[in-house]
Formats: C-alpha cells, sequence, structure tokens
C-alpha cells in the first residue's frame, strides 16, 4: 500500500492539485492525503469522484484536543477501483463551530457514517436528509468519543436499582 | 377511547368485522366493539368466551381490554412509543412493521422498519446501535500490545482479521517489518478465517431460505477449523493470537497434520453443499433475482466484499493493496454477475475453495525462521534472559506495564475481511496508546445499502437478502 502512485494516479491528483489551489496534497506514510478547506469539501469530492474516485469507502471523526487548525478533524477515505488509488480527505474543523458540509449528496454511503461521527463527535453536517444518532440511544446526552467526555462519568443503563 | 384498530386487510372469511362508525364513541358500546374484534380475530371464534374456556387467563382477554395499540402491534399495524422513529408517515395504502431487533433472521440485533405496500417493501431502514459497546473508546484506554484484544471481539466471527488490520497498522506506524514465517503464518490463519466465516454464512444463509440442514453442516465443518484455531491460539473465538511483530506463538506441533485433515474434510463438505443447493429448486427459487444491488450502488454505498464481486466487478484487496505478503500464493477472484443472492452464494463458494487453496500453499512452504520481530522495541527479551539480565527484567517488566511507543502519525489501513473491506484508521501522538481508532466495518455500509437491496422486493425474500448481505452486528455497532 505505501507504493508509489501509477502514472494516471498521480495525473489524477495533479489535476485536483490545479483545480483546487487551496488543497494540500501530500504523502503520508504511503497514503495519499489532500487537506481541503471545510468549503471546499463537497466541491473537492465532487470533482475527485468525476476524476475516477467513485468508491466512497470511510468518514470518521478525530478530536486532536489542541491544534493551531482546529480541535476535530474529519476523514474522508475515497477508492478508484480502476487506477487503483486511495486518497484520504483531511478537514479541520474549529470547536466553536462543529460544522461540516455533508456529503450525502454527492456519495451515498457517506450518510450512516455522517450519523456515526455525529453521534460520537457532536460535528453537524449541513444539508444531511437524517442528522440524528445511529449508534447510542436518542435521548443520550453528550457526545462520548470527544477527548474531555471521560470515561466511567456516565452511569450504566440497566446497571442497578437506585438506593439499594 | 379511540376506535377499535382495523388492522387486517384483505380477504377473509366467516363475519364481517363491525364497521368503525357503528361503535359509539364513549361508553359500554365501545368495550362490546373492542371485545367482538378480539373475538374475531385473536381468539378466532365468534361466540363470546368461548376460547377463554381454553386458558385460565381467557384467552389473554386483556389484549381486547387494553390499549389497543398492543392488538394492533401484534397484527402488525402501525405502533407509536417511543423508540420507534418511524421512516416517514405512511401512505394510503401502506403499513409500518419492526423487524428486530429480536428477531432470529437478523444475526444479531438489527432492526428493520419496513414499509409495506401488501407484501411488497416499499421502503426500508436499517436501525442500528444495539450492540454499540464504546469500542473505539476502549481503544483509546488500551495499550497498542493490548489493542488486539479489544478489536478482535468486533468482528467476532472473523477475528483473525481485525487482529491482522489493528497489526499491520501499528507495525506501520512503528515502521517494522515482521519476518516471513509470522507473514505467511498471518496468511494461513486468516484465510482458514475466511473459510470458517463463510461456513457460518452458507449455513445461516441455508436455514433462512429454508434449508435447515446447512445449518448442522455448516457448523460442522466450522468446527474442524475452530479447533485447529484453539490448538493454535488456545481459544476458539477472539484469539488475540495476531499482535503488532508478529504472532503470539509458533504453530504447534502437529499442525501440518490437523492442516492436512482439514483440507481433506472441509472442500468434501463443501462438495456436499454445492451438491445440495446449487440446483436446488427451491433455493435457487428463493435467491436467483433477490437482492440486487448493482455494481456503481456498491460503490456509492462503500459496498465491498463478496456483494460487490456478485455484482460483477472483480476488486479484491488481496490483489489490490496485497498485505502480509499474500501475492506471493495463488489465488482467483471469483466473481458473479447479477448482483443477486445467487450469486453471493457462488462467489463465497469459490472463495472458500480459493482460500483453502492459499492454505495449502502456505502449508506446503512455510518459511522457517521467528514467528515474531526481533526488534526489541515490540518484542520482549526471552524469559531466559530474564534470569541473567536485569535490564531484559526491566525492559520486560516496562513493556508490558506502560507499552511501547509509537511515533506521532496517522495511517489508514485495510484487509480483505471476509465481509469486504475491513479498515483501521489509526492516529498516533507518540504515546503507548493510540489517540484514535476508527475501525471501518464493511458490515455497517452493507447494512446501509440494505434500502437499496430490499426495496421493492417482498417482505418474504428479506430474510434471504439480509442473510446473503452476511452483516455482523458486532461489526456494525462495535
Amino acid at each position: 500500500m505505501s507504493s508509489t502512485p501509477s502514472p494516471q494516479a498521480a495525473a489524477l491528483l495533479a489535476g485536483l492539485a490545479e483545480r483546487f489551489p487551496r488543497a494540500r496534497l501530500g504523502t503520508s506514510l504511503g497514503d495519499q492525503v489532500a487537506r481541503v478547506e471545510r468549503e471546499d469539501l463537497v466541491a473537492f469530492a465532487a470533482a475527485a469522484r468525476e476524476a475516477g474516485l467513485t468508491t466512497f469507502i470511510d468518514l470518521c471523526a478525530v478530536d486532536h484536543l489542541s491544534r493551531p487548525e482546529g480541535r476535530f478533524e474529519v476523514v474522508v477515505n475515497l477508492l478508484s477501483m480502476r487506477l487503483p488509488l486511495r486518497l484520504r480527505i483531511h478537514v479541520a474543523v474549529p470547536e466553536e463551530d462543529p460544522q461540516v458540509p455533508s456529503l450525502s449528496g454527492v456519495f451515498a454511503g457517506a450518510n450512516f457514517f455522517e450519523r456515526e461521527a455525529y453521534d460520537l463527535f457532536g460535528i453537524r453536517f449541513a444539508g444531511h436528509p437524517d442528522l440524528t444518532r445511529i449508534l447510542l440511544p436518542d435521548e443520550w446526552e453528550g457526545h462520548p468519543l470527544r477527548k474531555d467526555s471521560p470515561v466511567g462519568a456516565v452511569p450504566v443503563q440497566f446497571k442497578a436499582v437506585e438506593g439499594r | 377511547m379511540s376506535n377499535p384498530p382495523d388492522f387486517v386487510t384483505g380477504e377473509t372469511e366467516g363475519p364481517e368485522l363491525p364497521e368503525r362508525e357503528a361503535a359509539p364513541a364513549e361508553g359500554a358500546g365501545t368495550a362490546e366493539a373492542r371485545r367482538r374484534v378480539h373475538e374475531l380475530w385473536i381468539a378466532g371464534t365468534e361466540a363470546p368466551g368461548e376460547a377463554g374456556r381454553f386458558t385460565s387467563e381467557g384467552a389473554q382477554e386483556m389484549l381486547a381490554e387494553e390499549e389497543g395499540s398492543v392488538l394492533a402491534g401484534q397484527m402488525g399495524a402501525l405502533v407509536g412509543d417511543d423508540y420507534s422513529s418511524p421512516v416517514g408517515p405512511p401512505g394510503e395504502d401502506t403499513q409500518i412493521i419492526n423487524m428486530g431487533p429480536q428477531h432470529p433472521s437478523t444475526h444479531g440485533v438489527l432492526r428493520l422498519q419496513l414499509e409495506l405496500e401488501g407484501e411488497t417493501i416499499r421502503r426500508a431502514k436499517p436501525i442500528i446501535g444495539y450492540l454499540h459497546t464504546g469500542m473505539e473508546k476502549t481503544a483509546e484506554m488500551l495499550t497498542f500490545a493490548q489493542g488486539c484484544t479489544n478489536v478482535t471481539r468486533m468482528d467476532y466471527l472473523s477475528p483473525f482479521f481485525e487482529e491482522l488490520c489493528f497489526s499491520l497498522a501499528t507495525e506501520r506506524l512503528l515502521g517494522i517489518e515482521v519476518p516471513p514465517r509470522a507473514q505467511a503464518i498471518r496468511v494461513l490463519m486468516t484465510e482458514l478465517n475466511r473459510v470458517a466465516s463463510h461456513l457460518i454464512w452458507v449455513a445461516t444463509q441455508g436455514m433462512d431460505v429454508g434449508a435447515l440442514s446447512m445449518m448442522l453442516y455448516g457448523w460442522r465443518e466450522r468446527e474442524i477449523c475452530l479447533r485447529f484455531f484453539e490448538k493454535v491460539t488456545g481459544l476458539r473465538m477472539n484469539h488475540n493470537y495476531i499482535r503488532p511483530g508478529g504472532v503470539a506463538a509458533d504453530l504447534p506441533d502437529g499442525w501440518e497434520d490437523d492442516v492436512a485433515g482439514l483440507l481433506e474434510k472441509v472442500p468434501a463438505g463443501i462438495a456436499d453443499y454445492e451438491a445440495l443447493l446449487d440446483d436446488n429448486p427451491i433455493f435457487r427459487e428463493r435467491t436467483v433475482g433477490v437482492g440486487v444491488i448493482t455494481a456503481d450502488e456498491c460503490r456509492a454505498y462503500g459496498v465491498t466484499g463478496p456483494i460487490l464481486r456478485a455484482a460483477g466487478v472483480a476488486w479484491d484487496l488481496r490483489r489490490a493493496f496485497p498485505y502480509s505478503g499474500i501475492e506471493r500464493y495463488r489465488f482467483e477472484v471469483p466473481i458473479g454477475s447479477g448482483g443477486d443472492t445467487y450469486d453471493r452464494y457462488k462467489v463465497r463458494m469459490e472463495e472458500m475453495k480459493q482460500s483453502l487453496r492459499i492454505v495449502a500453499q502456505v502449508a506446503e512452504a512455510l518459511p522457517p525462521g521467528d514467528y515474531r520481530s526481533d526488534d526489541p522495541k515490540v518484542t520482549p527479551p526471552p524469559r531466559a534472559r530474564l534470569d541473567q539480565s536485569m535490564e531484559a527484567l526491566i525492559h520486560h517488566f516496562k513493556l508490558f506495564t506502560e507499552g511501547f511507543k509509537v511515533p506521532a502519525g496517522e495511517v489508514y489501513q485495510a484487509v480483505e475481511s471476509p465481509r469486504g473491506e475491513l479498515g483501521m484508521y489509526l492516529v498516533s501522538r507518540g504515546g503507548a496508546k493510540p489517540w484514535r481508532l476508527h475501525v471501518r466495518g464493511p458490515s455497517f455500509a452493507h447494512v446501509q445499502a440494505l434500502p437499496v437491496m430490499l426495496a421493492d422486493s417482498l417482505i418474504a425474500d428479506t430474510v434471504a437478502t439480509l442473510a446473503s448481505a452476511d452483516p455482523l452486528l458486532g461489526d456494525v455497532d462495535r
């Protein structure tokens, strides 16, 4: 997986870099990585799909707690089966406005993954058709995968009867 | 009190239901109408009190007297409760029913909301999370050395793949190589695991479409694989055998005979299943053209693995992004053409044969050497050294209390699990514990694509489609 991209893949990446001058493309431990501005995410993903990265693989969030670019990060994994090429898109998300445009209009598969990121991190995906909790109960408070959400602080459901 | 629910559609024989308008809004007449509904549709007799004689509870009289919603729920009409989040208001001629989460054919705790028009599914919405235990959070509390004990419990039918994926990701962050023998053992165990997982699948798929004997046969052959796993790792499931740096132990004495026996018995079993199912008219009737998904839909929804291959795309991570030296072995990637349940069956059956082919090649030429890396950073010193060297003792102690530190970085590693692309996105900040571990479970994407496969199919085909998608809820909910 850490091999250098084929000429077609390199051309694809160069084309994306040309269309989005603000995006920073590079490699990280052999993975192709693009760091994209929040406003450009949907356009970038759509362009990547047009260019051949047609398979939606993954979307997740990371809580970096303290980072100059922003506390959160949304990480999208796209794949081209033809080349083959993987591209990982990173988007920094500030803590005070944890909102990212939804990719569900570009990739139908983003739907559940964005709901998961919303559920666990509290990142809102603008334009998502059904942004509700997916793994946790609807009445759950907080977003447990945030780093400031401690383990063991939440009483476990069904553990014991009150006062016994 | 509301009117009795009119929950029965279609032709019926016998007395008509009382008209809704006929029942007065208040008073004793309502109870009379409800009792009559109950007698007709629950107790199955018109004569009042007739069924009540059979049980001391009076044929569950409380159903008619209690909230109508209980009755409606049992008869499949829409129930509004705190936990339901319907896909939308049902149309004029449709009704919404819940399938699961406590339904044997959901293979766990998957809940499907199905909007039905007659017997045809118009919309479906999978509802998940019943098995969520916060394993990604747990991973942040465990060291890299302990991480495999956690991830192996996610997709509990293919634990070796979870361990392998986590180990590969950690090794890439560490920048260490594992010796050829360890790589070959990893391939041997994962490919056998693929067979064991597909055997469970064919057992449940057969059972779900009515071939009950498949359930027994599939588990019988899987037992042979699990016995071998137990002999090698000490555990039948959740092995924690593949670890960063190599594997936990070398293969036990006599493993060649076990593998040889396995390579004899399991293919014989697979041949039996094919004789049983391939041209079985009932099996074909239940699976051909059922649960179709196209290649483009697969790509948009992130559907991978046998479902994608059954849709005609020859995509296999073992070919595209080989790991653990699997490119050294000869195998073929089977594909289907129709993208339906029957093609998925054919693809998985062929995959088992190809995996056994890889196993035979590994067993034939297992490289000599170490079963784990000799990098002292991840591998503890040998037991004998602890008695001689204080430094070795300290080193051993530090490795198992603090764990080894992994350089900062982030990596996405994927392996071809029996279900599809199993990916792990691992972020390290230079500590002994992962800063973040995200697991991209293949079943998560497949459950999301279920509405595509189910739309406009018959409700009786739901179980066949669901089984052919092979979702594992431990993998979905994590």
